[in-house]
């Protein structure tokens, strides 16, 4: 059996390197796809844990984290698709007329 | 019964100044100067009233307290609003109505026609006519609350009172500004004094715990100011000083005759100056206890009638001659209370009120015939033209000169009497004062009214003053003259009827065969004084001339009133001046003003550094929420939820 603290540190590495992405990254989309990571990092944590506890909570909560992320990236899309349209540009840096 | 109208004497003023103030302008000069006059009328018959029903009493029941209403009650402190009838405040209240009566009716005819150089664009004719029976009417109004006063607080608000009319009639040309300033000079000095006033009263209070006159001088309750006598004296002396145009705080006076003539004989002449007389008499308990502080009563009006006797000398303005005068005159009745002669200092006052009036109103007339001349260098020969003027003139003059029989005769005598019984040097300043007095008085007969004209324009247009003018000079020309016969020596009226007031603090005294001396020396004195006069200005006038250069640098010094103005303005005024500008322009402006726009300002700056956390770009947020939440975990973790 591989040891839980594995799937753990693992996770743990993905949602990091997710959380950086998200920082880092300039365009919508990849930022998008970073959250993704996240979510996904968090699912292997429950199902990890689930295993690691012999119930099964942490599978259930894993397809409703997917269920949501569906819904989410639906909107989130659209909204860039929007951004796109009107500022032709998928840098988010760029996406600043909210400024002071 | 009387007793419950003696409302009635404020109500008539209070009246006629409310209804001339409405209708005034509606009812056209004539109506308006009746009311007025009517006015004060009837608060004179008002006090003939009391005056006749205290006198059907007996002696010990003459002093009886009317009160109005309660004003203020705050644990023991309680002021009512009230009435003191007695023979003094009666006897003052009389003076004041009476002579201010006869004044109301002369200022009609003197204030009928525009006087000053713009006061027809100013304001316009009616509406100035009006505003000045109005104040008149307050001032008389605010007297009589201060003579009729039955504690110190409503003697104060007369006081104020009183000296808030001064101002508004001494600058009534207001766009003259030597008029407008001397408002605001008399204003100002007078409010010196007052910080005495006020400082007495607090001590009073804060010693006795009283301050109605009939409560606090009952002899078993005045001792509790034994302590601080001598202080509140003096308090009350300052303010005296300012009031009554006494060193050193007199100098407003000379400048007050920049205001209208009629204002002049009322209310710095017969009325308001002798407040400070009245109240040093009032407050005779008080002073009784403190023999220093009426030292100082005495020796100050001594110095001033001197003081201000020689600088009436040399003065060519008529009313500056007055004015030193009156200065002059209130010194002895200073000298009067202070050597505790209460009667004498007061019967100076009446025979004052009369021929100072008479004097002032006097001039006025010799104005009004002169187009508003006031140099007597520019005069002369004016008995012909203006022979009623003339004769009233002259029988002030020899009053306030002292003519022997007159009214001021006998006044300045009983004074001069109590000066060398407290004091020979007293008496001897006064004697030498009452030379002068007599020398100066006829001097202003002389030069204006005697020889040959100086002017002769001026004399071609002079013409004598209607009888709404000439006949108030007749009344107070009879006043002035036989004035005296109510303080005949060994058969003095006044001095009987002014004892129930005064008999804890007068001694009786027999003078016999001194005061016969003192009364011949007086005599001569004034006679002298007068045919001084008529060798320098009638005989060989070089010889003024002559003197003036002999005296050299005196000459200098007394023409230009010793500098006093000067040191004053040196001494306090300028540095109060640049306090102010200082104040005004540094403190205020930059200090004040930059604190509080300074805080605005630094509020405006934070805003400016904390905008900038708004930068509009989303990585941003994102950054700032990920540094929460890890702060947070940490938080958690470690020290635990």
């Amino acid at each position: 059996m591989v040891p839980t603290g594995y799937y753990l540190v693992l996770a743990a590495v993905i949602f990091g390197i997710g959380a950086l992405g998200v920082l880092v990254r300039r365009n919508a989309l990849i930022i998008f796809m970073c959250i993704e990571m996240m979510m996904n990092a968090v699912n292997l944590t429950l199902v990890a844990l689930a295993r690691h506890f012999g119930t099964l909570d942490g599978q259930v909560f894993v397809f409703l984290v997917m269920a949501i992320a569906a819904a989410e990236v639906a909107i989130g899309l659209g909204i860039v698709v929007g951004l796109v349209r009107h500022r032709d540009t998928t840098n988010v840096d760029r996406i600043n007329l909210l400024r002071w | 019964m009387i007793v419950e109208y003696a409302w009635l004497l404020l109500a008539f003023p209070v009246l006629g100044l409310t209804l001339n103030l409405i209708f005034g302008a509606r009812w056209g000069k004539k109506t308006t100067g009746i009311v007025a006059s009517g006015a004060v009328l009837g608060s004179f018959l008002v006090a003939l009233g009391l005056f006749l029903h205290l006198n059907g009493l007996p002696e010990e029941e003459r002093t009886i307290e009317q009160v109005l209403w309660s004003w203020i009650t705050i644990d023991q402190f309680h002021v009512d609003i009230g009435l003191l009838i007695d023979p003094l405040s009666v006897f003052m209240a009389l003076v004041v109505t009476g002579v201010g009566f006869l004044i109301h009716v002369y200022s009609m005819g003197y204030m009928w026609a525009p006087h000053e150089k713009g006061e027809e664009e100013a304001m316009g004719d009616i509406p100035r006519f009006v505003r000045y029976f109005v104040y008149l009417n307050l001032f008389i109004l605010m007297m009589l609350t201060l003579v009729m006063a039955n504690d110190f607080v409503q003697m104060f608000i007369g006081w104020e009172g009183v000296g808030l009319a001064s101002y508004l009639l001494i600058g009534f040309w207001f766009f003259k500004p030597s008029a407008a300033d001397a408002g605001k000079k008399a204003f100002l000095v007078n409010r010196v004094g007052d910080v005495g006033f006020i400082l007495a009263m607090l001590f009073i209070f804060r010693l006795s715990g009283r301050l109605n006159f009939l409560d606090l001088f009952r002899p078993e309750n005045v001792q509790a100011l034994q302590v601080g006598a001598t202080t509140i004296g003096l308090l009350l002396l300052l303010a005296a000083t300012g009031k009554s145009a006494q060193i050193p705080l007199y100098v407003w006076l000379p400048d007050a005759m920049e205001g209208p003539t009629p204002v002049s004989a009322l209310i710095h002449a017969a009325t308001m100056v002798t407040a400070g007389v009245y109240m040093i008499a009032r407050t005779s308990p008080l002073y009784a206890l403190t023999p220093t502080a009426m030292t100082w009563v005495a020796t100050i009006g001594a110095l001033t009638a001197f003081f201000a006797a020689t600088i009436a000398l040399a003065q060519t303005d008529l009313k500056r001659i007055l004015a030193y005068s009156t200065i002059s005159q209130l010194g002895y009745m200073f000298l009067g209370v202070g050597t505790g002669a209460y009667v004498a200092g007061i019967f100076h006052l009446y025979t004052h009120a009369f021929f100072k009036a008479l004097l002032f109103l006097g001039a006025g007339s010799v104005m009004h015939a002169l187009h508003g001349e006031l140099d007597i260098r520019k005069m002369g020969g004016l008995k012909e033209k203006l022979p009623t003027t003339y004769k009233t003139f002259l029988v002030g003059a020899a009053a306030l000169a002292g003519f022997p029989l007159l009214s001021g005769f006998f006044s300045k005598d009983e004074i001069l009497l109590a000066a060398w019984q407290r004091s020979p040097i007293l008496w001897l300043i006064g004697i030498v004062t009452a030379f002068m007095t007599a020398t100066y008085s006829f001097r202003a007969v002389f030069v204006p009214f005697w020889g040959k004209p100086r002017n002769h324009k001026l004399y071609e247009h002079a013409h004598e003053s209607p009888p709404v003018m000439t006949v108030p000079l007749i009344i107070l020309a009879i006043g002035a003259a036989f004035g005296g016969v109510i303080g005949l020596p060994k058969a003095s009226w006044l001095h009987h009827w002014l004892m129930p007031v005064f008999e804890h603090v007068m001694h009786e005294s027999e003078p016999g065969a001194l005061m016969w001396g003192l009364m011949t020396v007086s005599a001569l004195v004034a006679l002298g004084g007068i045919y001084f006069a008529y060798e320098l200005f009638v005989v060989n006038p070089d010889r003024v001339l002559r003197i003036r250069r002999a005296l050299g640098p005196v000459d200098t010094l007394v023409q230009h009133r010793y500098y006093v103005d000067e040191l004053y303005m040196t001494l306090v005024v300028n540095p109060l001046k640049a306090l102010a500008d200082w104040l005004a322009y540094v403190f205020d402006q930059r200090g004040i003003d930059g604190l509080v726009n300074g805080v605005a300002w630094v509020t405006g700056w934070i805003g400016q550094q904390v905008r900038r956390v708004q930068t509009g770009r989303v990585g941003t947020y994102a950054f700032t929420l990920f540094v929460g939440v890890v702060i947070l975990v940490v938080y958690f973790v470690l020290v635990g939820g």
